[in-house]
């Protein structure tokens, strides 16, 4: 027989023109279950006014993020017994630095908007993706096959950003780490636009993207990249004229 | 994406569900605001020094009291933290220590709690 474990859900509650408040749910849970199933319980058997956003449940479609006890997750992999313990509260809430559409739902418009801008591929090279192994330890033949690419645009690593919350113009994690997966020699029009204030520069290493990313993404390192990249177009272009 | 706000400015100093790297971004911001009210508080002390002797005598007098002499560690503290927090975001700025950049911020820190106490002891025995 299953663990039993009985928690409180506590959900941010805030429809338009509304200041954010809580509301609790007690329910029975399996520790096991994950935190979008205990969303998910609400919603069918307590309060259908709950809004929040999901689909695939196996961490592909990068709809579910929320803040759980203060800490960015994709809930669908997240276990409540990660989260929390038996007779605990599972605090959840809708994203930073993303407009609350209605209570944990957000508007991620602005990052699908700019992944667009710096031409983020969703499909790339397999040795290019490197979710598994870095790109120099691939074998070049493998170049002709294509995956997805790592990054699931789940906007984690723009709601813990810390730069984020204070510059509405910041590109931000995974936009600078969409620019850096294309590579500026390749695409050198995108200079201009992460050689800027709200580009590379603003990052102030606080790391916090690498750090909540569900999907190795990495997004502080390959922002580190991209300033070397940077660099190097730059110091590159004093000697050519373009 | 949302609108920044002068509310938000306070995350910046939120410690809850921070990582390492999420720390180091508080203490320089932290220790950046200290240093730069330091340094208004310095000019304007400098500017009643220029007032004569008497002046300088009483500031001197009042510089070797032991609250004075912490809030003088206290100075140097947050420009050792920040200087060498500074060193540690222009090493992985250039690639340096990226993926140990947990290991290379406590280590930086540690060697600040060195110098730091060298100085305390300095300062207080001088
Ligand atoms: S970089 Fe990571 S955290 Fe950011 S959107 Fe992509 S998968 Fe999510």
């Amino acid at each position: 027989m299953s663990e039993k474990w009985n928690i409180t859900l506590k959900v941010s509650r805030q429809k338009e023109g509304e200041t954010p408040h809580f509301d609790e749910y007690k329910m029975e849970v399996d520790p096991d279950e994950y935190v979008l199933d205990a969303v998910e319980r609400v919603w069918a058997f307590m309060d259908r006014t709950v809004c929040f956003r999901h689909a695939c449940h196996h961490s592909t479609c990068g709809a579910c993020g929320m803040r759980v006890n203060n800490v960015e997750k994709l809930t669908c992999i997240t276990s409540i017994r990660d989260m929390c313990q038996d007779g605990g509260t599972l605090k959840v809430e809708p994203l930073r630095n993303f407009p609350v559409i209605s209570d944990l739902a957000v508007d991620m418009g602005s990052l699908y908007n700019r992944l667009e801008a710096v031409g983020a591929r969703s499909v790339l090279p397999v040795p290019e993706a490197e979710i598994e192994k870095p790109a120099s330890t691939w074998d070049p033949a493998d170049q002709q096959y294509i995956r997805l690419a790592d990054c699931i645009e789940c906007g984690l690593c723009i709601s813990a950003c810390p730069s984020a919350a204070t510059s509405s113009g910041y590109l931000g994690p995974a936009v600078l780490a969409g620019a850096q997966a294309n590579g500026l020699k390749r695409n050198p029009e995108l200079l201009q636009l992460v050689d800027a204030e709200d580009g590379v520069w603003r990052c102030h290493s606080a790391f916090e993207c690498s750090a909540v990313c569900p999907s190795l993404v990495d997004p502080a390192r390959r922002i580190m990249n991209l300033r070397t990249q940077v660099f190097t177009e730059r110091f590159s272009r004093l000697f050519h004229k373009a | 994406m949302e609108k920044p706000s002068p509310d938000k400015f306070w995350t910046w100093f939120n410690p809850v569900g921070r990582e390492t790297g999420g720390w180091a971004f508080i203490l320089n911001r932290v220790t950046a605001l200290g240093l730069t009210f330091y340094l208004y508080l310095h000019l304007v002390i400098l500017s009643q020094l220029a007032t004569g002797p008497q002046a300088y005598d009483q500031f001197v007098a009042l510089m070797r009291n032991p609250i004075s002499i912490s809030a003088e560690v206290l100075v140097v503290a947050a420009g050792i933290m920040h200087g060498l927090n500074g060193i540690r975001i222009v090493l992985t700025t250039f690639g340096f220590g990226v993926t140990r950049q947990k290991q290379l911020f406590y280590g930086l820190m540690a060697l600040a709690l060195v110098i730091i106490l060298f100085f305390t002891v300095r300062m207080f025995t001088a």
